[in-house]
């Protein structure tokens, strides 16, 4: 058996390398359609948002929208890529009732972005840099639901005409591990971007997955592309389950032929849609409702101007600001987290010292509970305050994850709780000697034992801070019963 | 004084304006006409109660003071131009039943203008014929015919409704649509003047759409002066529709006298065709002839991809419909086939049904020539042809400002004499589609009568959006034609 999300997988003959290129529809965070003015709202009620264009009634032209465009435009820059200065819009004709006007109108010879690329980290700090073949804008269809009556069919069109970037990559993937980092990178890079919301399971992200496999070194093989595939999770079980069926043939001698397969998810298996001989002739031809999009300079260049900083940017500012590659990769996974982190650092926390507690401390609790970095009890500010209570010793670092604690579950001013409740670290050596002393007094049997054995001095320590209620500072506690012991190598 | 219905655009304007007579009177009078003249089957759907609200309130406004500038005068529309609440057919079946919830932008603009609508005209089906015999509604009959003959003769198409309209003074004047002539052609036959404006003069929003690259609106008139009037207040340029050009909109009306000396007129020698009859080239030369003595210079000049177009024209034209007309499937308005079992069955019977013949033929070509393998062959090759006849006119146009050609091959012919060869019924369009092709401006105007007295038209073809010369020059022309022949009322008989 192969490692699980490896590149390669062992056969009965020997090892075979999976390949993978995606297709990946993002919708365009934006508030109207691609060609109408009708919103976008996800979850509205079914056919409320719908204009005249996107039912396809008689004589209604397509007008694009500029916001779209800019959408596509940044994304593009984000990605890298080369930015069309012109670009066409074609008519992609096939029947269906979720097409009401018959055709999808999309962008097919001249897309508004072509070559770019992304960066993809690795587990083990390995990265590979994905091809990105072209971007192009295209409308989405509407619903068809199939459930609403015993024998027929329902249409909701809310998402009819909604604009949607098609992001089409090279062949650049190498197993599932890859497949799965690759769209995790993209959804940053949108997200980032602010073009796409990347919520996958309302289906404003979703991947076409071509997976074929090959020899080592050998020419590409023949490719299945796999459908409307939703979850990092589904890309990686529905590559797996078909490079793995892909082997399987082959070894036994059989042929791949190229066709378009869905993903069963329940089942975790790949099935044949169509073979590339029942594929339709879409007869594309540019839509002469609408004009060449031409795309001023000045304009990308304005954009290009107000693009934020993106993941990979981010990452070499947090490496160089002392955090590890790990802990920086971490950081910037998920704008939000990116986000909040920065907010810890905006009030004057240090950044190591803020990565190693939201690492420690923050993400394990959110874990834990269920809940995201968005929905955290905790804010920024007063993880912030109590990062600066550690760095001034006000507070040790036992009291500081006491401290997360209450503010988890009762929130309020860090620093007030630390002084309502006491829990202010003893660093006044005097008190702390009067403690030490009174453990000493009340345990002379321990202490000869610890002149033998120092290590005992830990038990001390306990003894000390369980006397001052933990807020005693361990490292005086501890210098000063070395001291009294007389053990240790510093005495 | 003459019928209200004998008046042109112009003068029934003048009428309201000095108040000689109401709009009530002039639309009661025209929906009088309207309804003695179901025989011709001009109109698709007659709107008469909305006629007299609308004059009604011309009336008051210009009781007010406040006539704008089409105030109060009856129009027809083609029934192409979806109008709010009013149904809109495009003559075929599968809209049979559809009542648009918007107005066309052109039809608005001329309400807004303070217009009437008398009612929506017969066409052939989704604009595609020349002759109106493809309209579901049945055809229409020229109000013309052949000097001592009794047999029925077509209008033309598409818009065969308006121009019979028109022609029969059933109204003032009317809209049409042309993609490759179905204007020009159909003036010509019914002996009034049509134009079609420059591509994206008009907005197309709201007219159901044939052929999107080729489809404009343009005015169907009595006198190139009404041409002139209704076309100025059809045009805008339209935010809802991406094609539409923002070019100033001249008050056409104004420039229209001041004659043609010193113009430039062009004769494309290749419009010269064999077996045409001979009235038709000699009817070519007199016009050369007229406009030459009002001063103009007459320039042979080439036209060389001219023999290309019609092909061309019918690979485009038919590519575009069958996309435009894929929204007609039966799923969400217009006809649906009953008790049908699944969903091919859905779309194959609907579609079966809803579709006449000649539809059916141009969405069979337009998906042959689109499709895989033979795109190339024949959509790349035709858009090609396009490029080249497009730079034939600005080559041509470097050295002339208009050119004059014959608007048709023939006059009016039988109904039936060309419906069962489509070849020969696209061949009527051999001098118009060329304009469409290049997106140019052009306006047919009648200049003559046959041996058996049916009217002929000459076409004055101008540069983009020089619609004001054109204008001119069909003017010169309507002036030397004196042409004041009238069909004989036979219908009301």
């Amino acid at each position: 058996m192969s490692e699980r999300g490896a590149k390669y997988i062992r056969g009965a003959t020997g090892e075979w390398e999976i390949v993978i290129g995606m297709e990946v529809h993002a919708q365009v965070l934006s508030n109207a359609k691609l060609f109408s003015g009708a919103a976008t709202t996800f979850g509205a009620e079914p056919n409320s948002q719908v204009s005249f264009v996107d039912a396809g009634m008689p004589g209604m032209l397509p007008v694009i929208n500029r916001k779209c465009v800019e959408q596509a435009i940044r994304t593009g820059l984000g990605l890298k890529a080369k930015i069309n200065r012109r670009s066409v819009f074609d008519r992609k004709n096939y029947f269906y009732p979720d097409l009401p006007a018959g055709y999808q109108i999309s962008q097919y010879k001249q897309p508004i972005v072509g070559e770019g690329e992304v960066i993809v980290d690795l587990p083990g700090g390995e990265s590979r840099t994905v091809g990105i073949e072209r971007l192009h804008l295209e409308q989405d269809a509407g619903k068809s639901l199939h459930d609403q009556h015993p024998d027929q069919t329902y249409v909701d069109l809310n998402r009819s005409g909604v604009a949607l970037m098609e992001i089409v990559t090279k062949p650049d993937m190498r197993g599932s591990e890859e497949a799965a980092a690759f769209l995790r990178k993209l959804r940053a890079i949108v997200r980032y971007l602010g073009t796409c919301d990347g919520n996958m399971d309302e289906g404003s992200m979703r991947a076409d997955v071509n997976v074929s496999v090959r020899r080592p070194g050998a020419p590409l093989g023949t490719r299945c592309e796999i459908k409307n595939v939703n979850s990092m999770r589904f890309v990686m079980q529905a590559v797996e389950y078909e490079a793995r069926r892909q082997v399987d043939i082959l070894e036994s001698g059989g042929a791949i032929h190229q066709e378009t397969r869905l993903f069963d998810s329940r089942a975790g298996e790949t099935r044949s849609m169509r073979s590339k001989e029942e594929a339709h002739d879409y007869r594309y031809f540019p839509d002469p409702d609408l004009l060449p999009l031409e795309l001023e300079e000045a304009w990308i260049a304005e954009i290009a101007r107000s693009l934020p900083e993106l993941p990979d940017e981010k990452k070499a500012r947090f490496i160089k600001a002392g955090l590890s590659t790990y802990d920086a990769a971490v950081l910037v996974a998920e704008k939000e987290t990116a986000d909040y982190f920065e907010a810890i650092l905006a009030e004057g926390s240090e950044a190591k010292a803020a990565a190693n507690w939201l690492n420690n401390e923050v993400f394990g609790r959110l874990n834990k509970a269920g809940l995201s970095i968005i929905t955290s009890p905790v804010s920024p500010s007063q993880n912030a305050a109590i990062l600066q209570l550690l760095a001034e010793n006000v507070i040790s670092g036992k009291i500081a994850k006491d401290l997360l604690d209450i503010l988890w579950h009762e929130g309020g001013d860090p620093r007030a709780i630390v002084d309502a409740r006491g829990l202010r670290q003893v660093t006044d050596i005097s008190a702390i000697e009067s403690a030490v002393d009174a453990v000493i007094a009340a345990n002379p049997g321990k202490v000869e034992e610890a002149k033998k054995k120092p290590n005992l001095a830990g038990w001390f320590v306990g003894q000390v801070m369980k006397q001052t209620g933990g807020k005693a500072n361990p490292k005086v506690v501890n210098d000063i019963l070395k001291r009294r012991l007389g053990i240790g190598g510093e005495g | 004084m003459s019928a209200p219905t004998d008046f042109t655009l112009a003068e029934a304007r003048d009428a309201l304006a000095q108040k000689k007579l109401s709009s009530t009177e002039l639309t009661k009078a025209f929906v009088a006409a309207m309804e003695g003249a179901r025989t011709l089957n001009a109109f698709v759907t007659e709107t008469p109660e909305c006629a007299l609200e609308m004059a009604k309130k011309s009336d008051a406004r210009i009781a007010r003071g406040e006539a704008r500038p089409l105030e109060g005068l009856p129009l027809a529309i083609k029934d192409l131009f979806c109008t709010k609440g009013v149904r809109t057919t495009a003559g075929s079946r599968i809209l049979g039943n559809f009542v648009p919830p918007y107005e066309s932008t052109v039809s608005q603009n001329l309400w807004d203008a303070g217009a009437v609508m008398l009612g929506k005209t017969n066409m052939d089906e989704f604009a595609m014929g020349s002759s109106n015999e493809t309209s579901h509604f049945k055809p229409v009959i020229n109000p013309w015919r052949a000097r001592s003959s009794n047999q029925n003769l077509v209008p033309g198409g598409s818009s065969g409704g308006s121009a019979a309209a028109v022609a029969g003074h059933l109204c003032l004047a009317a809209t049409g649509t042309d993609t490759g002539g179905s204007i020009r052609q159909p003036a010509a036959l019914s002996g009034i003047v049509g134009m079609k404006p420059t591509y994206g003069r008009c907005s197309r929003w709201g007219i159901v759409a044939f052929a999107s690259s080729l489809d404009q609106a343009g005015p169907m008139t009595h006198t190139v002066r009404d041409a002139a009037i209704l076309l100025r207040h059809m045009a805008s340029v339209d935010e809802k529709d991406s094609t539409s050009v923002d070019m100033p909109v001249a008050d056409y009306e104004e420039g229209l006298d001041s004659g043609v000396k010193g113009l430039r007129v062009g004769i494309p020698k290749e419009y010269r065709i064999e077996g045409a009859p001979p009235e038709i080239d000699a009817l070519w030369q007199q016009g050369a002839g007229w406009l030459k003595a009002q001063g103009a210079e007459i320039i042979e000049v080439s036209l060389p991809h001219t023999k290309y177009a019609l092909p061309a024209y019918y690979i485009v034209a038919p590519a575009e419909a069958s996309s435009n007309l894929a929204r007609y499937d039966g799923v969400r308005y217009g006809h649906r086939a009953e008790g049908t079992h699944d969903l091919v069955e859905l779309y194959e019977r609907s579609r079966a049904e809803g579709f006449g013949a000649e539809v059916k033929r141009r969405v069979l070509i337009g998906t042959y020539v689109l499709s895989a393998g033979y795109y190339d062959a024949y959509y790349t090759r035709a858009q090609k042809i396009r490029t080249l006849i497009k730079r034939d006119f600005e080559q041509a146009f470097e050295t002339c400002d208009v050119l004059l050609t014959p608007a048709t091959p023939g006059p009016a012919f039988a109904l039936g004499e060309k419906s069962s060869d489509p070849v020969s019924m696209y061949l009527n369009d051999v001098f118009t589609v060329t304009v469409n092709l290049a997106g140019l401006p052009a306006i047919a105007v009648p200049a003559g009568l046959t041996e058996n007295g049916l009217p002929l038209g000459l076409q004055v073809i101008g540069k983009a959006f020089d619609e004001m010369t054109v204008l001119r020059a069909g003017r010169a022309i309507e002036l030397a034609a004196s042409f004041t022949a009238r069909p004989d009322k036979w219908w009301t008989a």
